[in-house]
């Protein structure tokens, strides 16, 4: 105290005052504050302070939304005879919320094989509080940036590019299962790989690095960012083609089309040639010429 | 009605050579007409027979019907000039009609509007003008007469005598070996159809050759498919699934040249073909012999089916089912890929991995047994998963 009050003392002639000391303090303190404010990353102090409201928040969704099949810290519940009636979800990350809540699969209308689409039931930002509320349970994937999955900001040339290479890598990768125009399929015990015609870019980056279900996952690591964008530039660009070859049948292959034929080909024809044999118009009059009797024996 | 000729109809009664079933009527014949013949009914006439504007009027629709068929085939001619199947007037994209190929639609529609026209138009024909009277139509007995088949016995009897077959062994007996020998070019040609499995194993015209090898050495890295790029234990989570390849197929040489091309390359690829996933590693159950073959839990078995050869990548993360999608054979990948379900008959063969220097992944050693479906000296092969 003795030190600031000497060194702010040359500067005005009220230094001996008392409470000199104690202003000049004041503004230091005021100073340094607002200098802090400033310049420091502002939004630290906020966003440690909203991090933890978006868990507390999504934890309160989550013990009325998830928790009846999950358990109440995320653990995985199991019924009496060993069944999982939910998996855990330590470890599975904020992707996975977000794929799973935002297309509807989960919250579950009820166990089963798996859980199909449908309308969500929460808002974005609900999604956003679950998926906070999730991922602090253990380390997981994240929720992409859309700067790794958006085919925005491409040149055509890189576009055709990015096609020709997903083409591939999704032939190779995912034709097995999701079929070779993304139509999905069938698979063992009632599940089926769903169709990727209606996916949006983010949630097809998101099922690819999480691995829904049964799907394995193509983590960074197996499959990099960008070519997990090639395989979405490929899918999208499935979307823009015309059915060259004609209806497409749901794009199922021989399954829908075998149907086509036994019953609307086949069918068809049956049809025409019963038709054929059973109907002619017939008259009540006789004929009259005398030709007539060649045939009327 | 003749039935004159029953005599000649097999199973009718009365024949000797008849079964002991019919003889407890018997032996009497039945009468002919067991219920007797209502004959036809009278005939009655359509109106295009009786009406000759009806007539003229079908007559008409008929030759439109043909018309028809006719202006679809100019059609088709002009839809084959004017779309094109190779970019439209912008050189980009092809014309669509309704969101299909317009040339396919046009050319389809109206070369089947030209056969349907032409088939309808005769259909037409055949119900309102061509002449529809009832008539009967006996059957023929298949049998021959008697004098037709002894006629044919005499003429084969006589050339059998003018040839003088019986008399001359020498001829027939030259005739019969000269034919047999014509066995002899069939055998050279088909011998030489190409080298056995067991000559190309030997051989080795490219790496990699014969059904008992692949392209996978001690050392080579296991490679992403498509991309080439090789693979570090970390860079797999697990639940991950790569399609893999041996590096080989990517390989160039000093001067920037593939090293494999064309047939090899696609033999090496084919057959070299991996699927990698990773598991908790507790999960997985090595067979005996091979506790080492794994990485942390990343496992590495042939990707072609051992049922007829199908590649397959369907897996399923939980269970570690891996699926041929041809005929649903199915493999526990994480109890030495045993066949669980389906018609295949082997385990699919496992890659021994290893980590290398740089620390990627690397085969061991190649397979040790042959991948794929069974062949013809298939089971006297020592099967390392038994």
């Amino acid at each position: 105290m003795r030190f600031l009050n000497r060194s702010v003392g040359r500067l005005s002639r009220h230094r001996r005052r008392p409470v000199a000391g104690l202003l000049l303090l004041l503004l230091g303190l005021v100073l340094t504050g607002s200098l802090y404010a400033a310049l420091a990353p502002s939004s630290t102090a906020d966003s440690a302070q909203s991090d933890e409201e978006l868990v507390a928040q999504g934890r309160e969704l989550f013990l009325v939304g998830c928790a009846f099949c999950h358990g109440q810290n995320g653990e995985g519940v199991l019924t009496q005879d060993g069944n999982q009636l939910g998996p855990t979800l330590v470890g599975v990350g904020a992707a996975a919320v977000d794929f799973q809540v935002g297309t509807g699969r989960m919250p579950a209308v009820q166990p089963g094989a798996q859980n199909p689409t449908k309308p969500g039931s929460y808002t974005q930002d609900e999604i956003d509080a679950l998926a906070a509320y999730v991922a602090s349970l253990g380390p997981g994937p994240a929720v992409p940036n859309p700067e790794d999955y958006s085919l925005a900001g491409m040149s055509e040339e890189e576009r055709q590019e990015a096609v020709s290479r997903g083409g591939q890598i999704f032939l190779t990768n995912c034709t097995a299962c999701h079929n070779f125009a993304g139509k999905g399929g069938a698979m063992p015990h009632g599940g089926y790989a769903p169709a990727l015609s209606n996916t949006t870019a983010r949630h097809i980056y998101e099922a690819l690095l999480t691995g829904p279900g049964q799907m394995p996952s193509f983590s960074n690591g197996n499959l990099s960012p960008e070519e997990k964008r090639d395989v979405i530039a490929y899918l999208y660009s499935l979307r823009d083609q015309p059915e060259y070859g004609g209806f497409d049948l749901g794009g199922m292959g021989p399954v829908s089309e075998g149907l086509f034929a036994w019953l609307v080909g086949i069918g068809s024809l049956v049809g025409v040639a019963t038709w054929i044999a059973a109907h002619t118009a017939r008259s009540s009059k006789p004929k009259k010429s005398n030709s007539g009797e060649e045939f009327a024996a | 009605m003749s039935n004159g000729h029953d005599s000649h109809l097999p199973g009718l009664p009365g024949d000797d050579s008849h079964d002991a079933a019919h003889d407890g009527h018997g032996g009497a014949l039945v009468p002919e007409e067991p219920i007797p013949n209502p004959g036809l009914p009278e005939h009655v006439w359509r109106p295009t027979d009786v009406d000759a504007k009806a007539e003229r009027r079908a007559e008409r629709q008929i030759a439109t019907l043909f018309g028809l068929s006719t202006v679809c085939v100019v059609l088709f001619v002009v839809s084959y000039v004017v779309f094109g199947v190779n970019g439209g007037a912008d050189g980009k994209s092809v014309r669509t009609i309704g969101g299909l190929g317009a040339s396919n639609v046009a050319l389809g529609v109206t070369l089947g509007g030209a056969l349907l026209f032409i088939g309808v138009g005769l259909i037409q024909w055949a119900r309102k003008l061509m002449a529809d009277h009832e008539i009967v139509e006996m059957r023929h007995p298949a049998r021959s007469s008697d004098e037709d088949r002894e006629e044919t016995v005499r003429v084969l009897a006589l050339g059998a005598d003018e040839s003088g077959i019986a008399r001359r062994p020498l001829v027939r007996n030259s005739l019969l070996g000269a034919v047999g020998v014509l066995i002899a070019p069939a055998v050279v040609l088909l011998k030489d159809l190409g080298p056995t499995n067991r000559d190309v194993t030997d051989s080795q015209p490219y790496p990699g050759a014969g059904l008992e090898h692949t392209v996978w050495d001690k050392g080579m890295r296991v490679v992403r498919d498509v991309v080439g790029t090789p693979i570090r234990p970390g860079d797999l989570e697990i639940g991950d699934l790569v399609n893999a390849e041996p590096a080989m197929i990517f390989e160039v040489d000093d001067e920037g040249e593939p090293v494999l091309e064309g047939v090899p390359l696609q033999i090496a690829k084919s057959k070299g073909a991996v699927v990698v996933v990773r598991m908790l590693p507790g999960e997985n159950k090595p067979a005996p012999g091979r506790e080492n073959w794994a990485v942390d839990g990343i496992l590495c078995y042939s990707k072609i089916c051992t049922h007829v050869g199908c590649p397959i990548s369907l897996y399923e993360k939980k269970t570690h089912h891996l699926l041929c999608p041809c005929h649903q054979s199915t493999f526990d990948l994480a109890d030495a890929a045993k066949v669980v379900f389906g018609p295949a008959a082997r385990p699919l063969p496992q890659l021994p991995l290893m980590v290398d220097d740089d620390g990627y992944l690397v085969a061991q050693s190649d397979f040790k047994e042959p991948v794929g479906p069974s062949y013809w000296e298939r089971d006297s092969q020592q099967s390392t998963s038994k």
